[in-house]
């Protein structure tokens, strides 16, 4: 597993040697620009067996052959794929047993972000898997899932360490040529989180991963994977903030689910990715594929709540392919300013008895668009599919938009959907109750909007939620008008 | 399919036309990979070769489509006989109210000033289905209602395609114009009477001016061989009051392009359909309301029943700007699926540029109550009656704006009917 320090000391030397890359003190970068030579390089800068880079490489023919989707309901300079380094990792390559190996200026990063690793560690039992520019520095609490048989670690070790594994479930939920983001993905996927539940086995604690964008005009690649075994329950947490940065920085992740017969698997996201300054300028692009498939009597729950990001394209999914299996999607998005988000999710129920359940939140304030975009689809089989959509859109201020998207496909006669949509303000009547008890307007918007989010928040793990909640403060901050 | 370039090129209008027979050509029909046509292929009927121009005239006898007229009320009746005008069926006036042929008002120097104003006006010069109309249409309904008046009686506006010729497309285009405190009520229907192919490409513009009324009621029972693409825009100003109702039971594709647009303040839109389908028939309801002033309303209901291996489609489209600022939109669309053949999709839509609106859609698929059909088969109402009693009670409440009694009774039976329940009464 791990390696000598003179092996790698050796092997940074030459393989900076042999590709040229260069490297400036904090990290390694790969120069701009993407072709089949970076995808290889890529490969092996990774160490991944042969059919892992066969993989990839398929993937690169595929994504070339595509064209940007241009459906969603945003506006961008689109970003030049050639002008974007597909590799950069943080120098120092050995795992650590414990914080105190960690370079101290890392994790003096983490604590300026608010971060602390060790009040983290103590209080929740959280395990952390940090993501600082694509590569996994450290990993807590590995012992105690190990006991257990959890397998939770970085997918580049996953690939390594369980090649089974991965070969059998990569790429299956979100194939190669799903869409054009996802075969990027595919081909130049950096590093990410791989998660494994035994048999039966209901994790202990919160499984986490914390992702940075810390390296200018560095995209991030992240791959996730995420397998629960008969039986098994997991709850998994992604969390994202970023540094302020000028220059438009690329996101296009993948997250497969796959949660076998009677498994479940909850997945909670808090996004604060860097939504460009009050100009529009700047933020990040953020263009995820993110999907689950249920088998028998399994569950996948997605819990997400967007404040960051420039432009978010994003639609958490669900395959309910066994009989008795539900879905289930709550969202809240909020957008300001300038920023743009199209998101939603895709119910596609195939077995029957399926059951999903969608309520989504969107809060636009400022200059800014924000769109629910799902699909509903039951298939002539399913019968007896149930559906509950709900989507709900709050606008703040007069220059702001909200839209609804929904694709309701019903092919069965059993089928029961519902769907609603409602549009409104924040009321003046109950902004003038709250003035006149005493509470000023921002603190009445903000418990407005926290009511208005409860039901999603409520999803949320404890910990986050508290976490949430602050961040729709921020995000909608001066934003009362 | 071939054009026969049949139109007149010193007609006033040539312009409009060869602007819009370009545009046809650079867009061409819409296929499935355009979003507003997702649902909808029309790939079968392209491959039909429909012959655009009739040949010759023909005749029908009163008798043989005393049926399809609402004969027991005294209406004015503008009657097409394979795409053209039969005096002999028809009824028009120029009595205080205009309501005659498009040819003649295209022609008349009389009209030249109405039409340069409203002419082509609010229909679409870039989708392609109308633009094709524009470019090819020869006939179709005039009504013009000056200020301050109602005609005394209904309009209904009639085509029917004798299947003479083996294929036929016909492209009718109306244009109604109701001016300040006028009334108008209008019942249009397409039919066939044999079983040859027929592709109807109908357009529509009404324009409603202040506090005009106009109730505006489409029939779609057709044969199994019979298409229908009916593009209809609305504009509408202050205080106007503009209903739509759609009652869509046959035709083997039916489109409906609704579109209405809001001028003005304190306008009231209303846009109702009951779709019941069979067999392997497809109908298209694609509605936008397009709130562009404040303070106004726009109500949508649309039930629909699906049974066999029919298709229905809604795509209902709501857009608020910016300045339409207090705007009450309401959509309601309600499907039951009586067969696991039939599909039904449906995207209801909104976008909402303004803070201070009412909105909302909401949107069902499901089945008929079993308490309820229990119920009524507790009390000795055979399950066939009791679905049929259910159904009707379903599609109610968008019978229950339509105006004229006689057609209300009229929809009723064709519901009966189409059902196939005989139920002893009314609603």
């Amino acid at each position: 597993m791990a390696y000598t320090e003179e092996e790698l000391k050796k092997e940074l030397e030459t393989k900076e040697y042999e590709y040229g890359f260069y490297t400036d003190i904090e990290s390694d970068t790969f120069p701009k620009g993407l072709n089949e030579e970076v995808v290889i390089a890529l490969s092996k800068k990774k160490e991944e067996p042969e059919w892992m880079t066969l993989w990839r490489l398929e993937a690169f023919k595929i994504w070339k052959e595509m064209t940007e989707p241009e459906w969603a309901n945003i506006h961008y300079q689109k970003p030049d794929f050639q002008d974007i380094s597909y590799y950069s990792a943080p120098n120092k390559k050995p795992k650590y047993e414990s914080l105190d190996e960690v370079d101290p200026e890392l994790l003096d990063t983490f604590k300026r972000l608010g971060i602390s690793l060790d009040e983290q560690k103590k209080l929740a039992g959280v395990a952390v898997d940090i993501v600082m520019d694509s590569v996994s520095v450290a990993t807590t609490f590995k012992k105690t899932l190990a006991e257990k048989g959890i397998i939770f670690c970085s997918i580049s070790e996953a690939i390594k360490e369980h090649p089974e594994l991965v070969k059998k479930y990569i790429g299956s939920v979100v194939p190669k040529k799903d869409n054009f983001y996802a075969a990027l993905n595919s081909a130049v996927f950096s590093d990410g989180s791989f998660c494994y539940i035994p048999k039966g086995v209901r994790c202990p604690m919160e499984l986490s991963t914390y992702f940075r964008i810390n390296q200018a005009g560095t995209g991030q690649f992240e791959r996730t994977l995420v397998i629960a075994d008969k039986g098994s329950y997991v709850s998994y947490l992604e969390g994202c903030t970023a540094p302020s940065r000028d220059e438009n920085q690329l996101h296009a992740a993948v997250v497969e689910l796959i949660a076998l017969d009677d498994a479940e698997i909850k997945y909670s996201t808090v996004q604060n990715w860097f939504p460009g300054n009050k100009e529009g300028k700047g933020g990040v692009y953020n263009f995820v594929t993110k999907r689950g498939l249920c088998e028998r009597n399994a569950k996948i729950s997605w819990t997400q709540v967007e404040t960051g990001s420039a432009i978010t394209w994003k639609y958490p999914s669900c395959i309910l392919k066994g009989d008795n299996s539900i879905g289930e999607f709550y969202s809240i998005a909020v957008t300001n300013n300038f920023q743009q988000a199209d998101t939603g999710t895709k119910m596609v129920h195939l077995g029957k008895n399926t059951k999903s359940t969608i309520i989504s939140k969107g809060i636009s304030a400022g200059k800014s668009q924000n769109s629910y975009r799902g699909l509903v689809q039951v298939n002539s089989r399913a019968d007896n599919a149930r559906n509950f959509s709900q989507c709900d859109s709050l606008l703040m201020g007069n220059e702001c938009g909200a839209h609804t998207f929904p694709y309701i496909e019903a092919k069965n006669k059993s089928a029961q959907i519902e769907h609603e949509a409602t549009t409104s303000k924040i009321g003046e009547d109950q902004i003038f109750y709250c003035n006149q008890r005493g509470i000023d307007t921002e603190k009445a918007i903000a418990l407005i909007v926290n009511g208005f989010s409860k039901e999603v928040l409520n999803k949320l793990p404890m910990e986050f939620a508290v976490e949430a909640q602050k961040l729709l403060e921020i995000s909608l901050e001066g934003s009362v008008g | 399919m071939a054009f026969e370039n049949n139109v007149d090129m010193d007609h006033p209008i040539h312009d409009i036309r060869s602007e819009a027979i370009k545009n046809f050509e650079t867009k061409g029909f819409p296929s499935k990979k355009e979003e507003a046509w997702k649902y909808t292929s029309l790939n079968s009927l392209q491959k039909i070769d429909f012959s655009i121009f009739p040949k010759e005239e023909n005749a029908l006898e009163y008798h043989q489509v005393k049926k399809y007229f609402l004969h027991e009320i005294d209406t004015y009746k503008i009657v097409f006989i394979d795409g053209i005008y039969s005096s002999y069926l028809s009824e028009t006036t120029h009595d205080g109210v205009d309501i005659c042929l498009m040819s003649s008002a295209l022609t008349k120097p009389m009209y030249q000033q109405v039409i340069d104003v409203y002419f082509n006006k609010v229909a679409s010069k870039e989708e392609s289905l109308t633009t094709l109309n524009t470019a090819f249409s020869r006939e179709g309904a005039y009504i013009y209602i000056p200020k301050n008046k109602a005609p005394k009686k209904p309009v209904e506006i009639l085509h029917f395609a004798t299947g003479n010729e083996a294929t036929l497309m016909l492209q009718p285009r109306n244009l109604i114009i109701v001016e300040e405190n006028a009334e108008l009520q209008v019942i249009e229907r397409h039919q066939s009477l044999t079983s040859n192919e027929v592709l109807t490409n109908c357009v529509t513009e009404i324009f409603a001016a202040k506090n005009a009324i106009v109730d505006y009621y489409k029939v779609q029972n057709d044969t199994k061989k019979a298409s229908l693409i009916d593009n209809t825009y609305i504009a509408q100003k202050d205080k106007s009051v503009v209903k739509v109702h759609t009652f869509s039971f046959g035709g083997k594709l039916t489109r409906n392009n609704l579109n209405f647009y809001q001028n003005g303040e304190h306008i009231d839109s209303t846009l109702k359909g009951v779709t019941i389908l069979g067999e392997k028939q497809h109908v298209d309801h694609h509605t936008l309301v397009h709130h562009q002033q404040p303070n106004c309303e726009s109500h949508q209901d649309y039930k629909g029943i699906y049974g066999e291996r029919s298709t229905g489609v809604f795509n209902g489209k709501i857009i608020v700007d910016k300045i339409a600022q207090k705007t009450n939109a309401f959509q309601q669309n309600n499907n039951v699926l009586i067969s696991d053949q039939a599909t039904i999709n449906t995207k209801p839509q909104l976008e909402i540029f303004a803070d201070d609106v009412k909105c909302s859609h909401g949107c069902t698929i499901g089945q008929l109550d079993e308490d309820a059909m229990f119920y009524l088969q507790s009390r000795g109402i055979p399950r066939k009656e009791a679905t049929g009693l259910l159904m009707y009670a379903f599609a109610n409440n968008v019978l229950e704006s339509v105006r004229l009694p006689e057609l209300k009774q009229r929809i009723n039976k064709l519901i009966a009917t189409k059902l196939g329940v005989r139920l002893g009464f009314d609603l």
